[in-house]
């Protein structure tokens, strides 16, 4: 038999199209690999990413909220403290999913299976495989987020059509953390290093007014929880889930545009680097 | 010059037609800050020929095959794969090339099947085109009862038919194999030889390396010996035997003591004597006459073969190490 003979055209197609050293605008090929490798993947994973934030929710809002009672949400507006913590649980999922996805599983991909190794022997460019995977984590992202809504209102914890717009608003701050989280494994050598991350997610997952506002800090520690990223997005989520808007919304979007763009900047630029070297 | 070095010592049919370069090297450098892992190398490989490089560990083989591929940036020279420059036409350039990495990358996430087509989808190949396509190679590489099996489950062998199966699903024009039987047993060393050598046979450009001279002597057309970043001779493997070996070698081991200091005692033995640590070669035109000359000074070794030369030889000749180590 020959391996040689027929379908030319169909190589040769592929062949013609314009590339550029980085990208082949064939990030779809990235995506449909993951969603083949998901399929045949333990579906475990995925649904403990999910119940998560749905536990914490239950256990904080149902057991702990009775003894709160209500709390001052977004514009002085008292809230239950289930409502209150929910947005905020949505935001810690969708950073927690987006880093995971781009931190230890890019990181096994890269130095384990040479996935991408193998990936940009192919005519993908490292800007192709970049979209694809982080397209990927974002994916996982909107079932989180969705799932995590119904629950919310299944709990009686939306009261306005607003809400519906935190799934975007999930997916956005996913993005944000998927594109700089891809960056920044790619300077991962170790799995010592590895463990840097959680020592950063943790402190921030606790502190960035997820469960109490940030008026129980000192001016100066108030400053520095709002340099970091997650407390844009509970913010922007707990403003969204109540449909209370402010000028501050647009500063939270902004945030995590300006996130996305240098995360993909940095991860573009060291993909090159450690792929095309 | 280049050209006339290429046509003087191939000894494949198809160069007579004179095909045009597929691969033009020039001066090809790589440096890794203070080390040179390739120290200006020029070769050129016309279509269709099985072009091997032969060396140690080390020896920039793989450093220049990344850089066909493009998946490695030179420090200078030049390189035009197809007429494309690899580092500005990447994804160009390898859409017509197959990769079998030294070390199997296959995915195993994925099954057996799914590799070959999700690998298909990397070059933007249809699905039409590519289911034919992965039972086609599937069955090239007596691979179709494992279609639907886990890739973890495949032995050693399997898993390398398997990846330079995925090579090919692009149809590439040529075929980049770095290091193809390495960690291989015999046998399944010689299955991967056999439709190596069918792919060859198809007009699919070779490009192998191998520090195994059996391997290259099976299936090269023409090699350069490349040492420390450099190119050490080239030519057809009979040619490089004849140019730097003797027809015949006389193996001969006095023990790990006498070894050393046997080789005076040898002298003007054959055209040439080389000392190892494990034996002393004496190299003749007539081995079996070596031995008898070898006898009549009553050195009594402990055991003694006479061989062809090989490739083995000639890198031993050109560096005075040997190729493994």
């Amino acid at each position: 038999m020959s391996v040689l003979t027929g379908g030319h055209s169909a190589t040769d197609a592929a062949r013609e199209r314009t590339f550029g050293p980085l990208y082949s605008r064939n990030a779809l090929a990235v995506v449909s690999r993951g969603l083949m490798a998901a399929k045949s993947s333990t579906w475990l994973i995925l649904v403990s990413g999910f119940f998560e934030p749905v536990l914490y929710l239950i256990s904080m809002g149902v057991g702990l909220g009775p003894i709160v009672g209500t709390v001052a949400g977004p514009g002085g507006q008292e809230i239950s403290y289930a409502a209150y913590i929910a947005p905020a649980l949505l935001a810690v999922s969708a950073m927690n999913g987006a880093v995971y996805d781009s931190t230890w599983n890019v990181f096994f991909k890269m130095n384990f299976a040479k996935l991408y190794q193998g990936m940009l022997y192919t005519s993908l460019g490292p800007l192709d495989v970049a979209i694809g995977e982080i397209f990927l984590a974002l994916l996982r992202g909107l079932l989180y987020a969705t799932g995590f809504t119904a629950v919310m209102a299944v709990m009686g914890l939306i009261t306005t059509p607003w809400a519906i717009l935190v799934i975007p608003a999930s997916v956005l701050i996913a993005f944000g953390f998927a594109s700089f989280g891809m960056g920044i494994t790619s300077f991962m050598k170790t799995f010592q290093q590895m463990d840097w991350i959680n020592f950063f997610m943790l402190p921030m997952f606790l502190f960035s007014a997820t469960f109490y506002p940030l008026s129980v800090y000192p001016q100066y520690i108030q400053w520095l929880i709002q340099a970091m990223p997650l407390w844009h997005g509970v913010e922007l989520l707990r403003q969204i889930s109540i449909g209370s808007f402010s000028p501050a919304t647009a500063v939270h979007i902004a945030y995590y545009l300006v996130m996305i763009a240098l995360g993909i900047t940095l991860t573009t630029g060291r993909l090159r680097k450690l792929f095309l070297k | 010059m280049h050209n006339e070095a290429t046509r003087s010592f191939s000894t494949s049919a198809s160069l007579q037609m004179n095909p045009p370069a597929v691969i033009t090297a020039e001066n090809l450098t790589k440096s890794y800050g203070e080390l040179t892992a390739v120290d200006g190398i020029s070769f050129e490989v016309p279509a269709g020929e099985s072009f091997g490089l032969l060396g140690p560990n080390g020896a920039g083989k793989s450093t220049t095959m990344k850089m066909i591929g493009g998946v490695s940036q030179r420090t200078s020279g030049k390189l035009s794969i197809m007429g494309l420059d690899p580092e500005t036409h990447g994804p160009e350039v390898r859409a017509h090339l197959g990769v079998v990495p030294q070390q199997d990358n296959l995915d195993e996430e994925l099954k057996v099947r799914e590799n070959l087509i999700v690998y298909g989808r990397y070059f933007g190949l249809p699905l039409s085109y590519l289911r034919p396509k992965a039972d086609e190679l599937l069955e090239f590489a007596q691979l179709t009862d494992k279609a639907k099996s886990r890739v973890d489950a495949l032995s050693g062998g399997m898993k390398r038919r398997l990846t330079i199966a995925r090579s090919l699903i692009n149809e590439p024009k040529i075929l980049l194999l770095d290091e193809p039987t390495t960690g291989q047993d015999p046998q399944a060393r010689h299955i991967l030889w056999d439709r190596l050598f069918r792919l060859k046979e198809q007009g699919v450009t070779l490009i192998l390396t191998t520090h195994y001279m059996d391997e290259a002597e099976q299936l090269c057309d023409r090699l350069i010996v490349v040492d420390k970043g450099r190119i050490m001779a080239e030519g057809s493997p009979a040619s490089l035997i004849r140019e730097y070996s003797t027809r015949e070698v006389l193996e001969l081991r006095f023990g790990s003591e006498r070894n050393a200091t046997i080789g005076v005692e040898l002298a003007g033995i054959g055209e040439r004597v080389e000392t190892l640590p494990d034996r002393v070669l004496i190299y003749a035109n007539d081995g079996e006459s070596a031995l008898e000359q070898v006898s009549a000074r009553r050195l009594r070794p402990l055991t003694s073969l006479v061989r062809r030369s090989s490739l083995e030889d000639v890198f031993l000749r050109l560096t005075g190490r040997s190729l493994v180590d």
